[in-house]
């Protein structure tokens, strides 16, 4: 199905996210936080890129930042999973140009359902 | 190696027999033959390569590594002023479990193994000073065998005491 | 498609307790003057890790919790609240709350409420000193409730630029279209002559009609992402039939947020308007919370507990972390095994007498591999001694504040690695041996400033290897141990007769004693009246020993000797006199070919070589060991620069061999300690080889009567 790029500092989320996008048939690959993940999107190209936003050494929004600046990644969806429902943390999102958001707490099938939204 | 095979064997036999008589693995040195409670034979092996250890007594061979211990290895010979005699293959090496502060294992270089005898304590006869190489300290008894050879029942505990291996 | 999620529960505990751990060290690191950005930002990003992951694994409470604390966090990273002494503390306060928290939903066992209630009100009144006023967000809330709309026109057009964010209103159609019945209409006249046209613009718009009973929500959700990237006009087909109730739009209201106040505005037909808050003042919120997570706190009960107000242990975790490279060195070993085993197999299936070295040599291999893949194995129970230091930092903190002593902790060799479970036992041993350090030993800032010290004491802990040892020391500068103290005590409980002439070492020692400790030391600070002689039986029964050496005034030093399963270091081997040995790694500074010339011969003092900016004692070590040596000339040799005990020496060896890990054997086991040897270690070819001591050859250098036997006719 679809070629996904979870990234989230957060073991057990990456656990939880992979498992269930597999399990839904698509091919996943995880990184730890926004600069190895960049370094694995620039190798391979993917179909929708799921990242938290706090994370070390390179956050979700400087990577989405990143990601819309190579050419293959111009119109890639790029979701963002964020606790914070507050509109301007959406803006920030928006700003950095991510496609959408995810609200945590998420269960596998509200992840699944969203996903769907972005993949053709 | 076949001989030592044969004392292995006997040592299974010999020690499922209880009769309230005392096994004794015997072996030589020279022309003497010594003795030693089977129970604290752990088990016989060919010479093997030593490691010399620094500063030590002569009649200390070295260490060997046995599955994975190091255990010391005394030249009996040595030990006893004897003169020295050179390790082939079919040297014999006994490994004893010498009692002290706590039990070590320790490994006799002897000559060759002879037989495991069946002694009942009232053989053992006390050891006069008889002005043999061996200081009667090591030796706890004497008993005469069947074939009228005399054997000499060593304490290894003395013989092999931390004390005395250096 | 169900998931079950509880499988990935154990990874979020671990990583949790490792995210506490983390927060704890770097809120005790945190300067209160200078607030380093990283540290704040590590630690805020662990609670939010925590607090998200709860969240999505359903433990509400802890979710809860970790919010408050987050919040203040993400205050002081973003510079809007100051980092104090006092906020601090009740962060380090907040996060033992929450590892009991954790602790409690891991193991499944009530939790003490009272105190989460109390720590949690503390940090909502923290929280709030720094709060004007709530900011009251006004927020539609549509109920849901019975529709009885027919469906929904809607009028869609993208601005130009939707399509830069990766959004595509082909998809967004198809959405909808999967909602209910959908009609599209597009309107192309904004589409410029195909010359002009730009494919990454979005040129067209439509109006679309929706049939179908579909909550407004479901349309809203799918242009969610994209409001601010387009016009966007939603009107129902037909009037809802039955209006919401206000009891209906309350429930609805709960369902999303943190309601502090609700006002009906008087307009029946449009929806209510309610404020919220994102925070909370006074009260508590309102939060809807389901039943079935209520239950993992039976509450009201209260815990028996027989432990004083510690930490509570975390479970003595059920796995290991293990480094990648010691699980494939044991899958390396297995393959050789399996060779092994092929190999005497194909010996064993036809067998002649003649065949019989290569059995020997196959059982020795046999040998080899199997004692290889002990090791391994029991490298994997070995873990760095950081893991039982790691409590100190904080408990030395605790305790400076508690009693008002200034001390600083240095820990060093925490990598040295030693037997898990020997570890986890050796835990509160150290931990009451740096309790008495603090309580008896450092003395108040005051006494140590009279005293001519410094006001801050110095508490350190030490580790190393020693042969088949660990060593664990505890130095304190502290006031020392006062001899005719503990001797009055020792002869009151009649542990010694008074006409006795004890040493000092000796008086020292007394401490040990069952029935020394004496209500004194009963106190909160020195825990719970566990006395040294527990320390010490605790520390014989793992094969150990413990002993004091103190001076009155200056200080005392605890020294803890372990035996290690396994010691491995890294080695260095050498040749000298047709023998090989081992010198550790880590004792060597440097090798080097010297000249002759460069020596200068001090007579009573032998040959030195100028190294930098000392004189280095050369040892030819074929000298030491009484060895008939191969190379004398110092030309022809190498010289090894090794440190012990703080001094340097130079050993002359004959040449350098590989480098690798050895493992330890011991040598006293069946032997005795020898002067100048550590220990043994078994080569891959099965022979012993003897690892030197560097300590030990420096003092038979000095003192060539410690060598016990000196052996001149050394038979090859």
């Amino acid at each position: 199905m679809a070629k996904i790029l979870a990234v989230d500092d957060s073991a057990s989320m990456r656990q939880m996210v992979s498992f269930t996008l597999k399990a839904a048939g698509h091919t996943v690959m995880d990184a730890e936080d926004g600069h190895q993940a960049l370094n694995i999107a620039k190798t391979q190209s993917f179909d929708l890129v799921l990242t938290d936003v706090n994370m070390p050494i390179m956050d979700g929004l400087t990577l989405t930042k990143e990601l819309r600046t190579l050419a293959d990644y111009r119109f890639t969806p790029i979701l963002i999973l964020t606790t914070e429902a507050g509109k301007d943390k959406k803006q920030e999102g928006r700003a950095a140009g991510a496609t959408g958001w995810l609200v945590k707490p998420f269960n596998p099938d509200q992840l699944l359902a969203t996903i769907k939204k972005v993949l053709d | 190696m076949s001989e030592i095979q044969q004392v292995n064997e006997t040592l299974e036999l010999i020690t499922s027999i209880d009769d309230g008589s005392e096994q004794y693995l015997s072996f030589f040195l020279g022309e003497e033959e010594y003795g030693v409670e089977i129970l604290r034979v752990q088990e016989i092996k060919g010479w093997a390569q030593v490691t010399h250890i620094p500063n030590s007594p002569p009649y200390l061979c070295g260490v060997l590594n046995l599955r994975g211990t190091i255990v010391p290895i005394v030249d009996l010979r040595l030990r006893f002023d004897m003169p020295k005699k050179q390790y082939t293959a079919t040297t014999v090496v006994v490994v004893l479990k010498v009692e002290g502060v706590t039990q070590r294992t320790v490994g006799i270089v002897v000559d060759s193994v002879s037989d495991a005898h069946n002694v009942v304590p009232e053989e053992i006869k006390a050891t006069p000073d008889f002005g043999s190489n061996v200081s009667t300290e090591f030796i706890s008894g004497l008993v005469t065998l069947e074939d009228n050879n005399m054997m000499m029942i060593l304490n290894i505990d003395r013989l092999l005491s931390v004390e005395a291996l250096g | 498609m169900s998931i079950d999620i509880s499988q990935f529960h154990d990874v979020f505990f671990e990583e949790s307790f490792e995210g506490l751990d983390a927060m704890e060290a770097g809120l005790l690191d945190l300067n209160v003057g200078a607030v380093d950005l990283e540290t704040i930002n590590t630690i805020f990003r662990a609670a939010h890790s925590i607090k998200g992951g709860a969240g999505t694994f359903g433990f509400i409470p802890v979710s809860e919790f970790t919010h408050v604390m987050e919040a203040i966090l993400d205050e002081m990273r973003n510079g809007e609240r100051e980092v104090s002494t006092l906020s601090i503390n009740l962060l380090l306060e907040s996060v033992d709350v929450l590892r009991e928290m954790l602790t409690a939903v891991q193991q499944k066992t009530a939790t003490d409420d009272g105190r989460i209630a109390d720590t949690r009100q503390k940090l909502e009144a923290m929280k709030a000193d720094e709060f004007e006023e709530p900011e009251l967000v006004k927020v539609q809330v549509e109920a849901v409730t019975e529709s009885k709309d027919l469906g929904w026109k809607i009028n869609f057009n993208p601005h130009q630029h939707l399509l830069q964010t990766g959004n595509d209103p082909v998809r967004m159609l198809r959405e909808l279209g999967s909602l209910g019945e959908l009609t599209t209409e597009v309107n192309d006249s904004k589409l410029p002559p195909f010359s002009d046209f730009e494919p990454e613009d979005s040129y067209l718009s439509w109006t679309l009609t929706l049939l179908g009973d579909i909550p407004k929500e479901e349309v809203d959700e799918i242009f969610e992402w994209v409001d601010e990237d387009c016009d966007l006009t939603i009107e129902s087909i037909k009037a809802p039939v039955k209006g919401p109730t206000r009891v209906e739009i309350m429930v609805a209201a709960l369902d999303k947020h943190d309601v502090v106040s609700v006002e009906f505005t008087p307009e029946p037909e449009s929806e209510p308007e309610f404020s919220t808050t994102e925070s909370v003042v006074d009260e508590t919120p309102v939060v809807a919370v389901d039943i079935e997570e209520t239950q993992s706190i039976e509450a009201t009960l209260p815990v028996e507990k027989t432990t004083t107000k510690s930490k509570i242990a975390t479970p003595a975790a059920s796995s290991i972390r293990v480094s990648t490279d010691k699980v494939d060195s044991l899958i390396n070993l297995v393959s050789e095994l399996v060779i092994t085993q092929s190999m005497l197999s194909q010996i064993g299936e036809h067998f002649t007498p003649k065949m019989l070295p290569q059995l020997i040599d196959g059982l020795a291999q046999l040998e080899r591999n199997s004692r290889e893949m002990q090791e391994g194995i029991l490298r994997i129970r070995m873990l760095p001694i950081s893991f039982a230091f790691n409590r100190f930092p904080r408990l030395v903190h605790d305790m400076s504040d508690k009693t008002g002593k200034k001390v600083e902790l240095k820990l060093t060799g925490e990598q040295t690695e030693l037997d898990k479970s020997v570890m986890e036992k050796i835990g509160d041993p150290l931990v009451h041996l740096v309790r008495n350090s603090l309580d008896h030993g450092i003395e108040m800032p005051e006494v140590r400033l009279a005293a001519g010290k410094a006001e801050t004491g110095l508490l350190q802990l030490k580790s190393y290897h020693q042969g088949g040892n660990i060593i664990i020391e505890i130095h304190d500068d502290g006031a020392g141990l006062n001899e005719d103290k503990i001797l009055a005590k020792a002869i009151e409980k009649g542990l010694v007769d008074a006409s006795d002439e004890l040493s000092p070492e000796k008086i020292h020692d007394l401490i040990f004693l069952p029935g020394f400790s004496t209500a004194e030391e009963l106190t909160d600070i020195s825990g719970r009246g566990v006395g040294m002689d527990v320390v010490r039986k605790n520390i014989d029964s793992l094969g150990g020993s413990v002993e004091v050496v103190s001076n009155r005034g200056e200080g005392s030093v605890f020294t803890i000797r372990l035996p290690l399963t396994l010691a491995i270091i890294d080695g260095q081997t050498i040749r000298v006199a047709g023998e090989n040995y081992i010198i550790p790694l880590v004792s060597i500074i440097e090798t080097l070919e010297i000249k002759t010339s460069e020596i200068k011969l001090v007579s009573g003092k032998g040959e030195l070589y100028p190294l930098r900016d000392e004189y280095v004692p050369i040892i030819r070590l074929y000298d030491v060991f009484n060895l008939d040596p191969h190379i004398t000339d110092l030309e022809e040799g190498l010289l090894v620069i090794v440190e012990g005990e703080g001094q340097r020496v130079g050993l002359f060896i004959d040449d350098l061999l590989g480098q690798q890990q050895v493992v330890i054997k011991s040598l006293e086991t069946n032997y005795r300690k020898v002067k100048g040897v550590s220990g043994a270690t078994i080569l891959g070819d099965g022979t012993v080889a003897l690892i030197l001591d560097v300590p030990g050859l420096m003092a038979l250098y000095r003192d060539p009567s410690l060598a016990l036997f000196v052996n001149h006719n050394r038979a090859a």
